[in-house]
């Protein structure tokens, strides 16, 4: 395995950029898109129920379906990255939304009534009171959403798309095991290491949680 | 929008081996298949761990671990060791489906009400009934939450299954994307969707049969 690394080490590199970049993106955009829906999930509380339906449904399709479908619907190209990245935003926001509506929705009623007693109007209160108390049930939503994103972005390789899936076809079609292993063990460790960054923040930004 | 592949009636004939009808057998074979084989590993394991606290370290992290193991690169892994067939397909959906089975047993265990296990035992129940009668049923709606989220996941992903030449719903797409066969592709992706939306509603039917009417509204 040493040696097909040594090797190959710019295939590899190339393909654990491709990779990143394609299951990193997809969270930045669905975060961003999540945070409002899910909140508009909370305050319009009739909205709660169709939303997290729809994303349930949005869920259960499959990755290969979505990737392979995308480009009917964008008028994309098959071979694009950008399918990949729509489809995993999709999944993103599908998970995340309702993590930030749960989140949300968490948070004590008690501190809301004194943070608006004190002077906090909608916008302010929900930035400096509600939000980061609902942060550790976002961020949570947030590990399982990277950690998905970063082994499933593999999937597109059956339609050609760059990323760490190269190597398993690669592998696959000359019956070679060392890249699919290298490949396997790649993503597991950008898994975990993404998941740490995550786990690290969430105890910078929330030192209160480790007070209890 | 092409649908004329869903709706041409020669592509529903049962007699036909790569029909429709035929391919969600297959489709819903392999996922029953790893569903059980990964129950039986990972409900005895859960539920001890839940059960007696040993080991909770493995049961929260399987959770994680299993869903950063990409399937496609464990599924031609499992190919290029054991070469084509159905064993390393279910090898690698059973991986797929043991951690949210494992995960949400354990879960299932640690969130009951100990005053109502201590409550039973005071009724002088004994170990095994407490386990049958009290736990189990109490835990069960939890450990069906995390099976039908197993389930889902894996009616999902057996569509990796085409692209090492098996059958199932994946046929559709693979073959259907090698042919640039729009129509099939789409045909595919509803009725892959199709299927994970109605064994969904029938896994949450035998919830609703089988969690004890008191359970339930809490």
């Amino acid at each position: 395995m040493i040696q097909y690394l040594t090797n190959n080490h710019e295939i590899v590199w190339q393909a654990l950029q491709e990779h990143l970049y394609l299951a990193l993106l997809p969270i930045l955009f669905g975060f961003a898109i999540s945070l409002p829906l899910g909140y508009l999930a909370v305050r319009f509380s009739w909205l709660y129920h169709p939303l997290i339906n729809t994303f349930g449904v949005l869920y259960s399709i499959p990755s290969l379906a979505l990737f392979v479908f995308l480009p009917v619907i964008l008028g994309t190209k098959v071979l694009s990255p950008v399918n990949v990245v729509v489809a995993l935003t999709v999944y993103t926001v599908a998970l995340l939304a309702r993590t930030v509506a749960d989140g949300l929705r968490s948070v004590d009623p008690v501190v809301v009534q004194a943070a608006t007693a004190m002077g906090y109007r909608r916008t302010r209160r929900l930035i400096d009171v509600e939000l980061p108390i609902a942060l550790p049930v976002v961020l949570a939503g947030l590990r399982v959403a990277t950690v998905s994103n970063i082994s499933l972005v593999s999937v597109g390789s059956l339609i050609g798309i760059g990323g760490l899936g190269q190597l398993f076809t690669r592998g696959f079609q000359l019956f070679y095991l060392e890249p699919i292993l290298v490949g396997i063990i790649l993503s597991v460790v950008l898994a975990a290491i993404a998941d740490l960054i995550i786990v690290l923040v969430q105890r910078a930004v929330t030192p209160w949680t480790r007070a209890a | 929008m092409n649908f004329s592949y869903l709706t041409d009636p020669a592509h529903w004939d049962p007699s036909n081996p790569g029909s429709i009808p035929n391919l969600i057998l297959s489709h819903l074979g392999y996922t029953a298949l790893a569903l059980l084989i990964g129950a039986v590993i990972a409900l005895p394991v859960g539920l001890y761990i839940g059960h007696t606290g040993k080991g909770s370290f493995i049961a929260i992290n399987a959770g994680n671990a299993g869903r950063s193991l990409p399937t496609l690169g464990l599924l031609m892994l499992m190919v290029t060791l054991l070469g084509l067939g159905l064993l390393p397909v279910l090898i690698a959906l059973t991986v797929l489906v043991i951690p949210p089975i494992l995960t949400s047993a354990y879960a299932g265990m640690r969130n009951l009400d100990h005053r109502v296990v201590d409550a039973a035992r005071g009724m002088g129940m004994r170990p095994w009934q407490v386990l049958t009668r009290v736990e189990l049923p109490m835990a069960l709606p939890i450990m069906l939450s995390g099976f039908r989220n197993a389930a889902l996941q894996v009616v999902a992903t057996a569509t990796v299954a085409a692209a090492v030449g098996l059958g199932g719903l994946g046929r559709l797409l693979i073959d259907g994307l090698a042919v640039n066969d729009y129509s099939r592709v789409l045909a595919g992706a509803i009725v892959v969707a199709a299927l994970a939306v109605l064994v969904d509603l029938f896994l949450a039917l035998i919830q609703r049969l089988i969690v004890s009417p008191g359970l339930k509204g809490s």
